[in-house]
């Protein structure tokens, strides 16, 4: 079984981001890059599947600019077999991904394509549903436990009611939420090792995909703040204010 | 003029209230109509709760065996062909809508707009990103259908009973694939309000330590009238499930009244209450971030604070 995993770099979740004044982007220039953290539990999911005897091979993909190697580099660090960079200088929104990773699923025939739920920095959490949806194969999106047998994954799903578990045949895709599993800590050694892993690199224009974009961002704003309240002295005097205010 | 599609969201025979919210979403397009559709087994009960929600035109149904469970990859190519005609397709940013919408956009092939907080114009909307640290105006392309989920905090629900609109059997047909199926739903029962629509929430962290401890946050909560939730971290302790979890990657909520217990305020979790009414905070770490977004914050140990709250309140 081959599985792909989709790596996104992205801003570093303690980076509290700033708007810049002018309202045209957020400030990214020399704040820490990380691996979006649903994607480090994706990886971890897949390595763990290929530990258990369950897949064969693991193979990372990322989409953006040349610099992304280094960042590729920790995903094969952390222990997939092999990465594919499909480049492209700005940024692209999920419709595009969905669209870039079915071609490469056309040529990798993969068994399972495992995502982050979501990526931290546009928060969108699109791209597994609308790649199951032109690959015409099942999604199982926020999953918290996945199990491999005879042709099937059954995943149990965090859903605002509270666990959902369901059966797909595979191929299928599948998105990680938290609980999934506690990603590995990258070791010295393995980064030495990843030095001669291979990484395919393709142009994203080479693939024929449409990357005509249809939403356009035209401002940014920092979010409304919430002024700083009182501190009360007791739970007396926090009851009492909380009556006044006809909440309690 | 627009013509908007909200997709119902149900569980258990109920419709919930994410979709009046998402309702409210679809009036400020200022549309020509507004359409419910309700996908499930049997959706009488559903479609008449539904029809009675002020501003909505018409409620759709569809009714089939296959739909007894919100299984996205069954409801999306539905949905997608009832979508045709239609500008706009909305529905909540819950679990059920951000699992089940892009699938419908990609069959469009189109763009979606996730957690619309607010709409400028027909085309126009705001939405946050990285954790609600900006809020970005998105245009989504007037020549496609827009397919939004909409962040039911920044809603409130319309107003529902003085109208019945009509009701009418859609029957599309759609070849539904087989290769996904459900197994089960557990479900924690629970007495207590709901998290993403009570008015009041008591949540605890970290701080509260144990699972055991966590019952000093639920009798407290029984004593005021609140739903119950909590943060990432005592989700990942075990202390509650899964579905208690509120913040970035869980619940986004607005209660009138959220009170914070023992949690220190991670940005994570402050995007899934910023909306709340009244934010009270109660920690021992006059430090924590917390106090930073609270209205009324109170210092000290959470163990014995609640139970002079209790007494207090009497």
């Amino acid at each position: 079984m081959k599985i792909l995993v989709g790596y996104k770099r992205v801003v570093d979740y303690n980076v509290r981001v700033q708007v810049k004044p002018d309202g045209t982007g957020v400030s990214t220039d020399g704040v820490k890059l990380s691996a979006n953290p649903f994607d480090d539990i994706a990886l971890e999911e897949a390595l763990r599947l290929r530990e258990k005897g369950l897949a064969t091979e693991v193979v990372v993909v990322g989409i953006g600019p040349a610099d992304l190697t280094a960042h590729l580099r920790n995903g094969l660090a952390m222990g997939a077999n092999r990465a594919i960079h499909v480049v492209v200088a700005g940024e692209v929104q999920p419709l595009t991904v969905a669209r870039t990773f079915l071609k490469l699923i056309e040529k990798e025939q993969p068994d399972l394509v495992i995502l982050g739920k979501q990526a931290i920095d546009d928060d969108a959490s699109q791209t597994g549903q609308m790649l199951a949806a032109l690959w015409d194969r099942p999604q199982a999106t926020f999953a918290s436990k996945v199990e491999i047998a005879d042709g099937k994954a059954t995943v149990t799903r965090e859903v605002d009611a509270g666990l959902e578990v369901i059966q797909a045949d595979l191929p299928a895709v599948i998105t990680t939420d938290l609980r999934l599993n506690e990603p590995r800590f990258i070791k010295l050694p393995d980064i030495m090792k990843a030095k001669s892993k291979p990484i395919d690199t393709i142009e994203l224009a080479s693939l024929g995909v449409d990357v005509h974009d249809q939403l356009k961002t035209t401002h940014y704003a920092a979010p409304a703040k919430r002024s700083k309240g009182v501190l009360v002295k007791d739970a007396a005097e926090l009851v009492a204010t909380l009556k006044q205010k006809g909440l309690l | 003029m627009s013509k908007i599609l909200v997709i119902a969201e149900h569980l258990g025979g109920k419709l919930n209230p994410s979709t009046a919210r998402a309702v409210s979403a679809a009036a400020a397009v200022k549309p020509e109509i507004i359409d419910i559709l309700v996908l499930a087994d049997s959706v009488e009960a559903i479609a008449t709760e539904a029809a009675k929600i002020d501003g909505v035109s018409r409620v759709l149904t569809i009714a089939r065996a296959e739909n007894a469970h919100p299984l996205a990859a069954v409801l999306a190519p539905q949905i997608a062909k009832a979508a045709a005609g239609y500008t706009h397709v909305f529905a909540p940013s819950t679990t059920f809508g951000k699992d089940v919408a892009p699938r419908v956009a990609a069959l469009l092939g189109v763009a979606q707009v996730s957690d619309v907080m607010s709409v400028d114009a027909s085309h126009t909307f705001k939405r946050p990103i990285y954790a609600g640290n900006a809020i970005i105006t998105v245009e989504a392309d007037a020549a496609h259908a827009v397919v939004a989920t909409i962040r039911t905090a920044s809603w409130s629900a319309a107003a529902s009973g003085t109208q019945s609109a009509p009701i009418e059997a859609l029957s599309l047909d759609v070849a539904l694939p087989t290769h996904t199926r459900f197994v089960e739903l557990k479900q924690g029962k629970s007495d207590r309000p709901d998290l993403q629509s009570a008015s009041k929430v008591v949540s605890g962290g970290r701080g509260v330590g144990s699972k055991e401890n966590f019952e000093i946050i639920y009798k407290f909560a029984d004593k005021i009238g609140a739903a119950v939730g909590a943060s990432r971290a005592a989700v990942d302790a075990g202390y509650v499930p899964n579905e208690l979890q509120v913040g970035q990657t869980g619940k986004i909520i607005a209660p009138e009244l959220y009170m914070a217990i023992g949690i220190s305020g991670a940005i994570q979790h402050l995007t899934g209450i910023k909306d709340a009414g009244t934010i009270v905070a109660i920690n021992k770490d006059a430090e924590a971030p917390i106090f930073e977004v609270a209205d009324i914050g109170l210092v000290g140990d959470l163990f014995k604070l609640i139970p002079e709250l209790e007494q207090a309140i009497g």
